[in-house]
């Protein structure tokens, strides 16, 4: 079942493609992989590093990875699909992520999603049109001594209310001027 | 030749120990204050590397070379972060609260320069005044006293050297884990501060030497001294934050907050890897687990299976390839335990897992991290790569035939994947889908091959088990459950954060004596234990003490250590329904029980929270929750109709408001609430109208307004503001 082809006709064309579709760093990442006993336990973390590369897994690196790992196209959809930290789709320049945790939600975090929600015309997974902020509700953050908590990228805001949901925003799209 | 290769194994690890002690100590020795910081997720978030880089600034300023700026991880204290520990050898430690780059100011120039501390910036300022404190060990499992009444008997013996409350301070510890180590049965355990005396005390006698020397003319007693290095010892030197902290029992967190978490020196300081040293150079590892079965350690996760039956079950098998798997997949909402842990000191949980190679017989093991933990990841490479460099990992660990090596797999944001067949299927570049049991993993696991799955805390707790003897820690806890457990205090309770608790405390001394209680006047309602797997344990029943057995009996379980405090303004439907989302949508959709029977349940909790329930939804609702729980194909499934059974068990009354009365008595379900204005109260101050997002409020100014029902949304601004309780909610 894991046995790895290593020589094909259209080894080289099929490299040559892939790597057009993901940076070198990852090709040669999923090659030492592939020296691994188990490669293809090795899917998930290949993922990610394409996610943080990328922002999200489009079909053409789902494709390369599936192609350099020696693993079904379907199989990779398959694990991209079934793990909420995937993104298939790109997103927005910040990430706006609402804690969905028990301790954000007894603190009042609904009513912070619903005025992001408000001021930015969008619902959870979408991102506005000009591209600038996505809105995501994310697991628990781990954060609760913190709640209700809003993450924006890697930035984490604690004692969240509705009506500091403006001036966050504010802060985020004031840089882009 | 054995012989010679465990004198070897103890000589190596003792020249390590010593070449680390030595740099620490190089690095701390001439400190005349050492200003600690935290550095964990929650101190980051809260503001610690700006507080971190204005400390720097004013030392650099200040031309001192004595004062060392030292990072340590997470104390626990998270709803008062960044804090900030300042340490002078011969006094008191002090803490301080909610530092932000204004208050270093104040801090450096006052505390650390003049040595005088800034009481209304610390976090406990009691006791502070008092030229010493003596800290009094009442563990619950010890019973000794002196004259039956110690704190009496010490303040006797204070008065009458005409000592009073300037002089000393006195406080009663929860357990300073110093049992055993006296020469006689009976006797107690005190702490003095500063310096960190510890005391054996049988009787009145010593009570009056250690009065009149120690605090009387400032000599200690060497007699009564203990001098043995113990677990808590550090731990009460770096805490000045007493009142949260003496009645906690630290053995997994024993060096959060205290060590750099990114400094291997600083672990093996505190006689890290001295539990792997002299296990191999006993080379037995049978012997490792039978002091585990000792100790009564058990599966810290959730499920409370004793580790030792675990770790046997995989050294039996036949197969010799084998794994340990660290599941540090921590997926329950409301609970961080596992991240404190291992941004704080991924060290302890390093030397669990080797331990549980050497004692299953596995070399290569693997940490499955959540990929929402970024910092506790880049901790734990951090420190794999040290321990690497001084031999604790790799081929051959400490000289001696034990060879083992441990990697990183990321999860990807799966709730299931903290089940252990469905982790197992992740960490093979699988979807994250459980599979039956049996055969369990121990037989047959990762790739086929026996494998030993434990939790964080299990393994962070071995070293310690290992190194203070099991005796010990089965002493501390409860009949059937060695040891503590760390627990994520949140919800609404005065001191959120992360505690460490022996087993048998009861639920009320968690949540008042270290938690501090529900802020606001508010009446505390229940306690949500376990995440999305657990129950609520109403108000009446806190004093049950906490273990595996006493929280399953009562409905709840113990899970991996969530604790939520919910108060008189939450919802048990509302929570119930809160929960059911949060597994219906993490339900990986193999079985059909848990894919359809968790979405129907929604169905109806979401019918009842809108007011459109019938009172037999509730016969249904139960009938679907025992169906779930019998018929699910792995752990998620059986336990997610949990939330549910408990809050009808306990707050049927709460159920039946909604269906029958269509009320919600916490005025939470915004479908049964209406916000009206009460004319008379009203003086038309506009404050509600202003606020308004929907603009549905109207009235003249001076004129009492009228809330639009048609346009309201229920959102609860007006209640809010008014000044006047002119806004009625029902």
């Amino acid at each position: 079942m894991n046995t790895v082809v290593k020589n094909t006709d259209n080894r080289e064309e099929v490299r040559r493609k892939s790597m057009e579709a993901l940076t070198p760093e990852i090709v040669a990442h999923i090659e030492a992989c592939v020296q691994d006993a188990q490669p293809h336990s090795h899917l998930i973390g290949v993922l990610h590093k394409v996610q943080a590369h990328f922002g999200y897994l489009g079909a053409d690196q789902l494709d390369a990875v599936a192609q350099l790992l020696q693993v079904p196209t379907a199989k990779v959809t398959g694990v991209a699909t079934f793990y909420h930290f995937f993104r298939l789709e790109p997103r927005g320049k910040y990430v706006i992520s609402v804690c969905l945790g028990t301790a954000c939600y007894v603190k009042g975090a609904e009513q912070v999603a619903e005025r992001l929600q408000e001021e930015l015309g969008i619902q959870y997974g979408e991102t506005t049109t000009d591209g600038l902020f996505s809105l995501e509700g994310t697991r628990c953050l781990g954060t609760c001594g913190l709640a209700p908590v809003v993450m924006v990228e890697d930035e984490v805001f604690g004692d969240m209310t509705a009506d500091q949901v403006p001036a966050l925003l504010e802060k985020f799209s004031k840089t882009e001027d | 030749m054995r012989y010679i290769m465990s004198k070897a194994v103890l000589e190596r690890y003792e020249a390590l120990f010593e070449q680390m002690r030595g740099a620490v100590s190089a690095r701390s020795s001439d400190a005349a204050v050492v200003v600690q910081v935290g550095s964990a997720t929650c101190e980051n978030a809260a503001g610690a590397p700006s507080v971190w880089r204005e400390f720097e600034r004013h030392i650099k300023a200040s031309g001192r070379s004595d004062i060392v700026l030292h990072r340590v991880g997470c104390t626990g204290r998270c709803s008062r972060e960044p804090i900030v520990g300042v340490l002078k050898p011969d006094e008191m430690p002090v803490k301080y609260e909610k530092v932000t780059r204004d208050a270093v100011h104040d801090i450096f120039t006052s505390h650390v320069v003049n040595g005088a501390p800034v009481t209304s910036l610390m976090l406990d300022a009691s006791g502070h005044g008092a030229k010493y404190q003596l800290v009094l060990c009442a563990a619950r499992h010890c019973g000794a006293a002196v004259d039956g009444d110690t704190e009496k008997t010490f303040r006797e013996e204070i008065a009458a050297a005409g000592l009073d409350s300037d002089d000393v301070s006195v406080l009663a510890a929860n357990g300073f884990g110093f049992c055993g180590m006296s020469p006689e049965e009976s006797a107690v355990c005190v702490l003095v501060r500063p310096g960190n005396t510890v005391y054996f005390i049988r009787n009145r006698d010593d009570v009056r030497r250690v009065v009149r020397e120690h605090l009387g003319s400032g000599t200690e007693v060497s007699a009564l001294r203990c001098d043995a290095e113990f677990v808590s010892r550090r731990f009460f030197s770096l805490y000045g934050d007493v009142a949260f902290f003496n009645r906690q029992n630290r053995i997994a967190l024993r060096n959060a907050g205290v060590i750099d978490p990114e400094r291997l020196d600083e672990y093996v300081r505190y006689n890290g890897f001295r539990a792997v040293a002299n296990a191999l150079a006993e080379n037995d590892p049978e012997a490792v687990i039978a002091a585990i079965e000792h100790s009564q350690l058990r599966g810290r996760g959730g499920g409370g299976y004793p580790t030792a039956l675990k770790w046997a079950s995989a050294r039996k098998s036949a197969e010799k390839t084998r794994y340990i798997i660290c599941n540090a997949d921590e997926g329950d909402p409301g609970a961080f335990m596992d991240r404190s842990m291992l941004e704080s000191d991924p060290f302890s949980v390093i030397e669990g897992m080797v331990l549980g190679g050497f004692a299953t017989g596995a070399s290569r093991g693997f940490f499955y991290v959540r990929a929402e933990y970024p910092l506790a990841i880049r901790r734990i490479e951090h420190a794999l790569a040290q321990c690497r460099e001084q031999g604790l990992l790799g081929d051959n660990i400490l000289g001696s035939d034990f060879s083992m090596d441990l990697e990183v797999r990321l999860g990807a944001g799966a709730f299931v994947c903290g089940e252990e067949t469905a982790l197992i299927h992740s960490i093979e570049g699988e979807r994250g889908q459980p599979r039956i049991r049996p055969p369990y993993p121990t037989e047959n696991g990762l790739w086929g091959k026996p494998t030993v799955i434990n939790n964080v805390e299990t393994f962070a707790n071995v070293p310690a088990l290992l190194v203070y003897g099991s005796d010990w820690f089965r002493s501390i806890g409860s009949e059937k459950s060695g040891g503590t457990k760390v627990f994520a205090l949140a919800g609404k309770v005065r001191h959120t954060g992360l505690i460490e608790a022996p087993m048998g405390m009861t639920l009320r001394e968690v949540i008042y004596d270290i938690g501090g209680g529900v802020p606001g006047g508010k009446q505390l309602k229940a306690v949500q234990t376990g995440g999305p797997a657990g129950g609520m344990i109403p108000e009446t029943l806190l004093d049950t003490p906490i273990d595996f057995d006493t929280l399953g009996a009562l409905g709840s379980i113990m899970g991996s250590g969530g604790m939520i405090v919910l108060d008189e303004d939450d919802c048990m439907v509302d929570v119930a329904k809160f929960f059911m989302a949060f597994c219906q949508d993490e339900s990986c959709g193999k079985c059909t029980p848990c894919r359809e029977g968790t979405k129907r349940m929604l169905d109806i909790l979401e019918r009842i929270a809108a007011g459109n329930g019938e009172p037999a939804d509730l016969d249904k609702l139960e009938r679907l929750a025992a169906l779930v729980q019998k018929t699910s194909l792995c752990g998620l499934g059986r336990a997610a109709p949990n939330p549910v059974l408990s809050t009808l068990r306990r707050f049927r009354d709460e159920y039946e408001a909604h269906v029958t009365e269509k009320t919600c008595p916490a005025h939470k379900c915004k479908a049964l609430v209406r916000y009206e204005i009460i004319t008379e109260k009203c003086v038309g101050c506009r404050m509600c109208a202003r606020q308004c997002p929907v603009a549905c409020i109207a009235g003249e100014r001076k004129q009492p307004h009228e809330i639009d029902q048609s346009q309201c949304i229920k959102c609860g601004r007006c209640y809010e503001v008014c000044r006047f309780d002119a806004v009625a909610r029902q």
